[in-house]
C-alpha cells in the first residue's frame, strides 16, 4: 500500500476545525494587519498554524494576485472554499471584513479630532515604515519556495529581478509585467515540463 | 459640504463600482485614481480632503486596504445626510467592489482545482511565482519609497530595512514591531 502513508499526512495536516475557527481565524488576523495583512497571512497560516506550505501559499497568492480584486480578500475566498465550499468562501470574506470595518468606521470618527495632530500623524509614519518592512521580508521569505522550481534557481532570479525593476524602478502598469514576464515565466516553465515528461 | 443624491445616483454608483471591480488588478487601490475622478470631479460627491482622508485611515487601520472602498461610500452618505444614507453609501460600495472580482475568483479557483493535473494549470501557478515574489518585494520598496526618493527619507528607509531584517530573520510577533514603529514616529524622529 504505497499510498497509505500519503493519505494519513493529508488526513493529519492541520485545518480549521469548523466554520466558527475560520471566521474568527481571519478576524484575527486581519485585525493584526496594520498597513497590509498579507505579512500577516503568511506567518500565521503558514508558519503557525501551517494550513499551507510556503509553495502552496506562493500558488495561491499567485492566483489571488492575477485575478481582479483585493488580493488579501481572494485569497481568503479560495482558502475558505477549499476548506467548507461556497460556505467556507462567504464565512472567509465575512471574517475578513466584518470587525475591520467596524474599526475602520470607528477611526474615521474619532479622526477629525486628530487629523493635525503632528505626533499622531508621526506615528502613522513610522508604521507605514514598519508596513513597507513587513511586506519586503514576507517576499524574502518566500524565495525559499523557489529552490525546487522547474526552471532552476538561476532563471527564477533573472525573472524576480526583470520583475523588480519594472514595478518598483521603472513603475510600469502591473498588468504589463505580469503579462509580460509572467506570460515568458508560464511559458518557459511549461516547456521545461514537457521536456520533463518527454 | 451638503449633497442630494437621487436613486439613480445611487444606481450609477454601484454599476460604476461593479466595472471598476473587474478592472482593479492588483487590488482596490489600484482603481483609486478613478474613483477620485468619479467621485470628487465628475460627481462632487466628496471634497478632495475627505477624499484623501478615507484613504489614509483606511490604510492606518488594520485589515484588508479595499476597506477605503467602504469609507468612501460611508462618507458619501454622510454628505447627503446622517448615519443611514452613510450604511447605505458604504454597503453600495463594498457590494460593488467586491461582487464582480469575487464571483470571477471563486469560478476561476473551482476550475483551477478540478483541473489542478493539467500541465497548463501547473506551469501557470508554478510559473509566476518568480513575479508575484518579487512583487512582493517591489510593492515594499514602493511603500518604503514612496513617490520620490528624497534623502532626507532616510529613517523611513532605515526602519524599513531595519524590520525586514528583523522579520525575516527572527519569529517576533509583528505587532510589536508596529508599536516600536509607531513610538519612533510620535516622538518625531521619522
Amino acid at each position: 500500500m504505497p499510498e497509505a502513508p500519503a493519505a494519513t499526512l493529508q488526513e493529519q495536516r492541520p485545518r480549521p476545525e469548523s466554520l466558527s475557527d475560520l471566521f474568527f481565524s481571519f478576524t484575527f488576523l486581519a485585525l493584526q494587519g496594520f498597513g497590509g495583512v498579507l505579512a500577516v497571512v503568511q506567518r500565521e497560516l503558514v508558519e503557525k498554524k501551517r494550513w499551507m506550505t510556503r509553495e502552496e501559499f506562493v500558488e495561491d497568492w499567485a492566483v489571488a494576485q492575477i485575478l481582479p480584486g483585493p488580493n488579501v480578500i481572494n485569497l481568503c475566498l479560495m482558502i475558505g472554499d477549499r476548506y467548507f465550499g461556497f460556505r467556507g468562501a462567504m464565512v472567509g470574506l465575512a471574517g475578513m471584513l466584518t470587525f475591520p470595518l467596524l474599526v475602520v468606521l470607528g477611526l474615521a470618527l474619532v479622526y477629525a479630532h486628530f487629523a493635525d495632530n503632528p505626533h499622531v500623524a508621526g506615528a502613522l509614519r513610522g508604521m507605514g515604515a514598519v508596513a513597507a518592512g513587513l511586506i519586503t521580508a514576507t517576499g524574502l521569505k518566500l524565495c525559499s519556495a523557489l529552490k525546487r522550481h522547474p526552471l532552476g534557481v538561476p532563471m527564477c532570479i533573472v525573472l524576480g529581478v526583470a520583475s523588480f525593476v519594472g514595478i518598483a524602478l521603472l513603475r510600469w502598469p502591473l498588468a504589463y509585467v505580469l503579462l509580460g514576464v509572467g506570460g515568458l515565466a508560464c511559458v518557459l516553465t511549461y516547456n521545461k515540463m514537457v521536456k520533463a515528461a518527454a | 459640504m451638503s449633497i442630494t443624491l437621487t436613486a439613480a445616483d445611487w444606481l450609477s454608483l454601484f454599476v460604476h463600482y461593479l466595472t471598476l471591480s473587474l478592472l482593479s488588478v492588483g487590488g482596490a487601490i489600484t482603481a483609486a485614481p478613478d474613483m477620485h475622478r468619479y467621485l470628487v470631479e465628475r460627481q462632487g460627491w466628496l471634497t478632495d480632503p475627505q477624499f484623501s482622508a478615507s484613504i489614509a485611515i483606511a490604510q492606518a487601520a488594520p485589515g484588508p486596504n479595499v476597506l477605503f472602498v467602504g469609507l468612501l461610500g460611508w462618507n458619501v452618505g454622510l454628505n447627503a445626510g446622517g448615519l443611514p444614507l452613510a450604511a447605505m453609501g458604504l454597503v453600495i460600495s463594498m457590494l460593488g467592489i467586491m461582487i464582480p472580482s469575487s464571483t470571477l475568483t471563486y469560478l476561476a479557483t473551482r476550475w483551477g482545482h478540478e483541473n489542478r493535473d493539467l500541465r497548463a494549470v501547473r506551469a501557470f501557478k508554478q510559473g509566476m511565482a518568480p513575479i508575484v515574489i518579487a512583487l512582493l518585494i517591489a510593492t515594499g520598496w514602493i511603500l518604503a519609497t514612496g513617490s520620490n526618493y528624497t534623502l532626507s527619507h532616510w529613517p523611513q528607509w532605515l526602519i524599513a530595512i531595519v524590520t525586514a531584517l528583523i522579520v525575516w530573520r527572527t519569529r517576533i510577533h509583528l505587532l510589536w514591531l508596529l508599536g516600536a514603529g509607531a513610538l519612533i514616529g510620535w516622538m518625531g524622529w521619522v
